[in-house]
């Protein structure tokens, strides 16, 4: 318990200090302390995040740090939720990286790309039986990307460019 | 760019087969359950060229679609391997094809193929499919991706698409062997009961 209280006390202070200096380093931070508490679920807990009924669009992408188109249009699904943000569209990043890489790997690359959108983990090998859930058609290749609101729903095994994104998305704004 | 290619081509395919469904009309369409596999000529990373004919006393295959860069891939590589060595004696051997570009994977060119053949101890052919011709009639989408054909009259049918089994993590704790149960199957004369399934993949870079 005393060593917990230290590495908090030493995460908030360095918040603090990080904050008063600069501004963007605090996000950074901020960013980081979040991702000591990934969130990992398996396939039954992850679906109500594929299922939300409320007014918002949400933008769903199934992705992996090992995945190169992925990793590459990753800041394409960062600028939607910065853009997008205020017109009620919430971006949700669900990794498919290892377990054994949760470490090494995915929290080292949320912290240095500064991720905004809310990141979680889908640990479920058992892919023949939830794959056919997230959408019938998705052969299990990723990048994937679902963007869904109460009456409309759209899954795309495919990599996108911004333009294609913003496009599709801009469907469901209407 | 070449993916909205390769969705308008797909598009293009489902209108085509919508205007001509003629049964067993397999041009432009990539196999299901039950299709004949077209041959193919493919070359291995020893510089030769193999095809499904080649293999004079199979009785089918076990066609996997593999590469160097994929980690799903490389996670089944052993587990590959073993499907050879238990299979092949019995008439199933597999054939390992890389279907990637490489321009875009360089990590999976002929030898960087040739390396992690030798390093891995392939006992079966690692085959580029470097027109990329074959992976889309075969309809892999992914690496890892198997496929299972059968030896019948009118040629090899395909009879399993998907996965090698339900773990990728661990083979130690697998449930179900799905490409195993399939070629058991086919090996006592029977149908094959789980005749397809999904599992996570690296996509094909086309």
């Amino acid at each position: 318990m005393n060593k917990l209280s230290v590495i908090l006390f030493l995460i908030v202070s360095n918040l603090l200090i990080f904050s008063c200096a600069n501004k963007n380093n605090k996000v950074v931070e901020s960013v980081q302390v979040k991702d000591d508490n990934l969130e990992i679920y398996d396939f039954k807990e992850i679906s109500k995040f594929l299922n939300n009924k409320d007014d918002k669009v949400y933008v769903v992408n199934f992705w992996a740090t090992w995945c190169a188109p992925c990793v590459k249009e990753l800041p394409y699904f960062e600028k939607v939720q910065a853009e997008y943000k205020d017109k009620n569209v919430e971006v949700l990043l669900i990794s498919l990286d290892f377990p054994h890489q949760f470490e090494s790997k995915l929290k080292p690359f949320i912290k240095n790309k500064g991720l905004k959108s809310k990141v979680i983990v889908l640990d479920d090998v058992d892919s023949n039986s939830w794959i056919p859930k997230v959408d019938k058609d998705w052969s299990g290749s990723i990048p994937a990307t679902i963007i869904y609101s109460n009456n409309s729903r759209k899954f795309y095994e495919k990599s996108f460019t911004y333009d294609e994104l913003e496009e599709e998305l801009k469907n469901f704004l209407n | 760019m070449s993916k909205t290619i390769k969705l308008l081509g797909v598009v293009f395919i489902v209108l085509l087969i919508g205007a001509f469904s003629v049964p067993n009309n397999n041009v432009g369409e990539s196999y299901k359950i039950g299709d004949i596999a077209e041959d193919f000529s493919l070359e291995n990373i020893d510089g030769k060229m193999v095809s499904l004919s080649d293999y004079k006393k199979a009785k089918g295959f076990i066609i996997t679609f593999t590469c160097n860069t994929c980690p799903y891939a490389v996670m089944y590589e052993d587990r590959i391997v073993e499907l050879d060595k238990k299979y092949a004696p019995k008439g199933y051997p597999v054939i390992a094809i890389m279907p990637n570009n490489i321009s875009k994977k360089p990590g999976d060119n002929l030898n960087a193929m040739k390396q992690r053949a030798e390093s891995k101890g392939f006992t079966f052919p690692y085959l580029i499919d470097a027109k990329q011709e074959v992976y889309p009639k075969f309809g892999a989408t992914k690496t890892p991706h198997v496929f299972v054909l059968n030896k019948t009259k009118s040629g090899f049918a395909v009879e399993y698409i998907g996965a090698i089994d339900d773990n990728y993590k661990d083979a130690s704790a697998v449930n179900i062997k799905y490409v195993e149960n399939a070629v058991d199957a086919l090996i006592e004369g029977n149908e094959v009961i789980q005749k397809e399934t999904r599992a996570i993949g690296c996509g094909i870079k086309a």
